[in-house]
């Protein structure tokens, strides 16, 4: 899997933007999108880590963090 | 800004007065999932959704617009010189004493229209997803005001408006898949 669960784009910027431009958006592409049914005997967590990622399967989770900052 | 035609995009044929039927209608035209809920949502959301699909939201917000101005026609025909009791016994007599014989932006129980009805959540794939579910609300409504008719005018015009709610669920899925197609690489190190 070469892919992120994220897309993004460079919206159109006119050079009379009053604020500072955000040259690339960045959107979530979750991965329940990519799954329209979810395939049988998939990789499995722990059960420890099963509980902190709130699934049982690693292909479900996509994360997210403060620090992506998505607008 | 836009170009307008002095003509209705599809016929409405009115035939007789009915009340009633203008009442049912009001739930397309001022209810929660209704053409102006949809046309408003559209118009507000393609702002802030990734460029290549701006244009599907703008050209269908434009296209509600068009409905609503045909439902518009449907309510004031059927209503128009309906006396205050045929309005009353439509249901339409609290109507009646606030608004005469003026068209408002209500649903079929006279609830006034709130912008409560949709939402702009800033996320493409929430928001595109609201609009598929929106576009299948409207469908099944009109399914429920088809079915609840006996005027053949009437209903010509509303099976074309509930065709067009498939088109526009296609489009917004289609939308769904483009915005698929832009997912980021995993950057390799």
């Amino acid at each position: 899997m070469d892919y992120t669960f994220r897309g993004s784009y460079e919206p159109y910027i006119s050079p009379w933007d009053p604020c500072p431009p955000i040259k690339v958006k960045t959107f979530s592409l979750p991965p329940q999108l990519f799954m329209n049914f979810q395939p049988t005997s998939l990789p499995q967590f722990s059960p420890a880590e099963a509980l902190q990622h709130g699934t049982l399967w690693p292909a479900l989770v996509d994360g997210y963090s403060k620090r992506e900052g998505i607008s | 800004m836009w170009v307008y035609e002095k003509k209705l995009l599809y016929p409405v044929e009115v035939k007789e007065c009915n009340p009633k039927l203008a009442r049912y209608i009001a739930e397309q035209y001022g209810g929660a999932d209704g053409e102006l809920a949809a046309a408003l949502r559209y118009m507000n959301q393609r702002y802030t959704v990734p460029d290549k699909v701006i244009g599907v939201l703008n050209d269908i917000a434009t296209e509600e617009f068009s409905h609503l101005e045909m439902l518009a026609t449907m309510i004031y025909k059927l209503t128009k010189d309906a006396t205050p009791e045929q309005l009353e016994e439509a249901g339409l007599g609290a109507h009646y004493v606030n608004h005469g014989h003026a068209l408002f932006y209500e649903n079929a129980a006279g609830v006034p229209f709130t912008t409560t009805y949709f939402q702009a959540k800033g996320d493409p794939i929430a928001d595109l997803y609201e609009d598929i579910a929106a576009e299948e609300k409207a469908r099944a409504t009109y399914q429920w005001i088809i079915d609840i008719s006996d005027d053949a005018w009437i209903n010509d015009s509303l099976k074309f408006l509930r065709e067009r709610e498939n088109v526009h669920s296609l489009r917004f899925r289609e939308a769904v898949e483009v915005l698929k197609e832009e997912r980021d690489r995993k950057k390799i190190f």
